[in-house]
């Protein structure tokens, strides 16, 4: 049995701990607003903040994890909207088909506690995550406007 | 906002609750927006609650393209009802079948979603408005022709007496639906025309979103699977003992005759349990076949007597006998996958003779039938809970994966199976956008005016593939695409011909976002840009003058030129390419800005689109179709393709894939210019635009043609 820390809640769960992060949120705990995008790092999809870090959660043992606060989307802001990120992102209509933005939205709200006025170059360099329907520039546009409601983040 | 908010998160909250239900075939879990709405259905598009809350219902699918909110703005418009009150629900494919079909085409594809209902959901959100009118007149013992209705709530303009929709809807529910409505003017639009939010944005800030790949349902088991690796080839047998006592497997299933599914608790499960189990192929005839090999087939094709003809005028050989220049190209681009960010997945419930299925698709009505001919059941007898998909872009329209699902549950009978593919199983498997080659010529006069052009196209059909009782004389009209008589804006060119030779592969296609008009549009722009170059010409003057006959292509090739300021100096180091084309109805033209480093890196600093759609229904989504067009198109021509060596694809995933990222996004400044008069679509028509515009950009800044895609396997260095 591993316990986990999701969301501010402990968790038990009886998965090997070989299983991704990613896994074990979608099927142990039943969490699906983390998704599957490629299984190995590249797309961003499944991004979850680890100890407030930014991470690629289907690339992580569960097994590691051990002590560590992870934040899924679900656990983001109390009513699911009310961080400036989504905030923003409600703001600039930013999502289409939507599949990507749960980790478009972690990996966004990582980077502005870290560096909460990011240039455009800090934000090439931050937000890696794959989309398809091809929202890069409202997703630009909304961390600028997230960045700008200062104090919040 | 609040208002819609609640609402959600009561429907959500609704799904919840059914998902304990229990166990039975029919149950409604919609987790989708589908056959949630409480309140009186006023006419088939429109059910009203006494709070005022509006449903309009949905026959076409969302895959991020805007459709729900659009074409709820139609119905909304023509209802005369308050957008605050509006969202919008799934008609289930088995309701329209049980209905005759009473909502229509329920396929999205061919940026069809809202020129394709249009009439006929508008005539719903009017019938309605004029059963809540008589209603409210009825209930006043008054004409209906003393009413008028505006923002839900019916008037009786003498009297100032005001009713709201949702005091009268339950009565207006029993009046016979009207036939003869008039449809508003376009100057009576309120809704149509506004750039409104989408409807369908909440959900997908917080999580909470039920994609097809997240429904979770009692006692559900979840199916991995591999499929014959070589198109064509079959399925000889597996050894399931090997991994029958890995944690959570349940069962080992072959899947059809060319793929076999390892069923488990979770999935992860079943993954990592399927890539231990032993597998024979037959890999059959094409297990040797390469791209090389491929190319070569193609390349028979350029100069084949026998050819399809596209359209034609005048004589080319002898327009190109007479000319003062000749110039010949050809050019190239390759299979590509649709790489949705949401992999192919489907749940299945089979239980006594019936199915439910749990889809995203682009065609719910073919989900059903592919459903009901899995199973080996009447169509009466399947349930289909359609749910937004996670990217389409042509790739949902198929349904081999809702055939696996239905095939694999019917072997695990009444429990629920969600088959999810795994990445590397959905860049394998795809039906790719076709291989083409393409040959042109064209002859110069002593002006530098054209007038020979010859476009010859080699490569595979789409039709030829998926549907080959379509071809007309065993011609693929489709592969035309941007080039037939009405939609080819370059009619002064005095001899004209376009063919094709086709030339099919044993690799599945389909139907790919802008489908033949991305290579087309490429092929002919660049092309054209070549012959502006080889007369000494402005590329948009040279484009202009062959134009004069086409006004809405012009129109928006001048607005793009202007936005740009074509005709004045781009900064230091920064260089411009421009095209047009036309397709989907849609009249679109780009300029690219980009520089190229010395060591020949190449940056994308800013692109100017247009587009004249005819109308506009939301300006908005419109803006987010033509940015999300540029990061589409633009990924395959920079980045996309799939190469074939033993007969497979070689790439699996998207560190071999690679797509567009923030990072190289440009700045696009979008310039809708609805015209009027006509109903163009939005979804596909700009991609078209994307790869000319670089690469023309390309071109100017380093002398450089690329004409074969993608750009990653050309070096931009300067000698």
């Amino acid at each position: 049995m591993i316990t986990l820390t999701v969301n501010g809640t402990s968790r038990n769960v009886d998965a090997d701990p070989d299983t991704p992060l990613l896994w074990v949120i979608r099927e142990w705990l039943g969490m699906t607003g983390t998704k599957y995008g490629c299984g190995i790092a590249q797309c961003g999809a499944c991004t979850v903040h680890v100890d407030g870090v930014a991470t690629r959660s289907c690339q992580l043992p569960v097994g590691t994890v051990g002590q560590a606060k992870i934040t899924t989307i679900e656990g983001l802001s109390a009513d699911g909207l009310s961080h400036p990120v989504q905030i923003a992102w409600l703001q600039h209509d930013v999502p289409q088909c939507g599949y990507c933005q749960s980790g478009q939205i972690m990996a966004a709200a990582a980077l502005l506690k870290e560096n909460p006025k990011p240039t455009n170059a800090d934000i090439d360099t931050a937000i890696t995550n794959i989309c398809r329907c091809g929202t890069y520039q409202r997703i630009r546009e909304a961390i600028h406007t997230a960045a700008s409601v200062s104090g919040k983040v | 906002m609040s208002n819609r908010l609640s609402l959600r998160r009561r429907a959500f909250l609704g799904t919840i609750a059914a998902v304990g239900g229990g166990m039975t075939l029919g149950w409604r879990i919609p987790a989708s927006a589908q056959g949630q709405s409480q309140g009186q259905a006023v006419g088939i598009w429109v059910v009203i609650s006494p709070d005022d809350t509006t449903t309009v219902r949905i026959a076409r699918s969302e895959m991020g393209q805007g459709t729900f909110t659009g074409l709820a703005q139609l119905v909304a418009d023509e209802l005369d009802a308050d957008w605050k009150f509006v969202r919008a629900e799934y008609v289930s494919p088995d309701e329209n079948l049980a209905n005759k079909r009473a909502w229509g085409d329920m396929s999205t594809g061919g940026s069809r979603g809202i020129r394709g209902s249009l009439d006929y959901v508008r005539k719903g959100g009017a019938a309605a408005r004029a059963m809540l009118i008589q209603t409210a007149a009825q209930r006043w013992s008054v004409p209906a022709s003393e009413c008028n209705a505006a923002n839900s709530v019916i008037t009786h303009m003498p009297t100032g007496r005001t009713l709201r929709y949702g005091e009268v809807a339950a009565d207006a529910a029993k009046l016979p639906v009207p036939s003869d409505v008039t449809l508003k003017s376009p100057a009576q639009w309120t809704i149509i025309g506004k750039g409104v939010k989408r409807l369908d944005t909440v959900e997908k800030l917080s999580g909470k979103q039920v994609f097809a790949i997240d429904v979770q349902l009692p006692d559900m088991l979840n199916a991995a699977i591999a499929q014959c690796p070589v198109y064509g080839g079959t399925l000889i047998d597996f050894d399931a003992d090997r991994i029958k006592s890995m944690p959570g497997v349940r069962h080992v299933v072959a899947v059809g005759d060319d793929a076999v599914a390892v069923v488990a608790d979770k999935w992860y499960q079943a993954k990592t349990a399927l890539a231990a189990l032993p597998i024979n192929w037959n890999e059959g005839a094409n297990a040797q076949v390469n791209s090389a090999q491929i190319a070569e087939l193609l390349k028979t094709g350029l100069d084949a007597k026998e050819a399809g003809l596209g359209q034609k005028h005048g004589n080319v050989e002898t327009g190109l006998a007479h000319a003062a220049k000749v110039v010949e190209a050809i050019y190239a681009a390759p299979f590509l996958a649709h790489a949705t960010m949401e992999p192919m997945n489907c749940t299945a419930l089979f239980a006594n003779g019936k199915v439910e299925i749990w889809v995203a698709s682009q065609n719910g009505d073919a989900s059903l039938a592919t459903a009901a001919d899995a199973a080996g059941v009447r169509l009466a007898d399947v349930k289909v809970n359609k749910l937004h998909l996670g990217g389409g872009f042509g790739r949902r329209g198929q349904q081999d994966y809702t055939r696996q699902a239905v095939l694999i549950a019917k072997q695990v009978p009444g429990r629920p199976v969600k088959l999810i593919w795994s990445r590397e199983e959905d860049t394998a498997h795809d039906f790719y956008r076709p291989i083409t080659q393409c040959k042109l010529r064209a002859g110069l006069d002593a002006n530098g005016n054209v007038v020979a052009l010859h476009a010859r196209l080699s490569g595979q059909s789409i039709t030829a593939y998926l549907m080959p009782s379509r071809l007309d004389n065993g011609v693929d009209r489709g592969v035309f695409q941007s080039w037939s008589k009405e939609e080819f804006g370059y009619k002064s060119i005095p001899n004209l011909l376009i063919d094709h030779a086709m030339r099919n592969t044993h690799v599945p296609v389909g139907y790919w976002r802008g489908v033949n008009t991305n290579q087309n549009a490429i092929y002919m722009e660049c092309f054209i840009d070549e012959l502006a170059h080889a007369a000494g010409k402005d590329p948009l003057e040279f484009r202009r003058s062959m134009l004069l006959d086409s006004p809405k292509h012009l129109a928006v090739l001048d607005a793009v030129a202007e936005k740009a300021e074509w005709g004045k100096p781009p900064p230091q180091g920064v260089f411009r390419g421009i095209c047009q084309n036309y397709g989907y109805g849609s009249y679109t033209a780009a300029v690219a800005e980009v520089s190229v480093s010395p060591k020949g890196e190449l940056k994308i600093h800013r692109i100017v689109a247009a587009t004249d759609p005819g109308t506009a229904v939301n300006p908005q989504q419109i803006a987010a179709q033509v940015e999300g067009s540029f990061v589409y198109g633009l990924s395959a021509v920079l980045f996309g393709q799939i190469t074939i060596d033993k007969g497979r694809a070689v790439e699996t995933n998207f560190d071999t894939y690679p797509v567009m990222r923030l990072a190289d996004m440009p700045k696009v400044e979008t310039i809708i210019a609805p015209s009027g008069g006509f109903w163009g679509g939005v979804g596909e028509p700009t991609i078209a635009v994307a790869g000319p515009a670089v690469l023309n950009a390309i071109f100017a800044a380093t002398g450089k043609r690329v004409r074969t895609l993608p750009l990653r396997l050309h070096d931009l260095a300067r000698a």
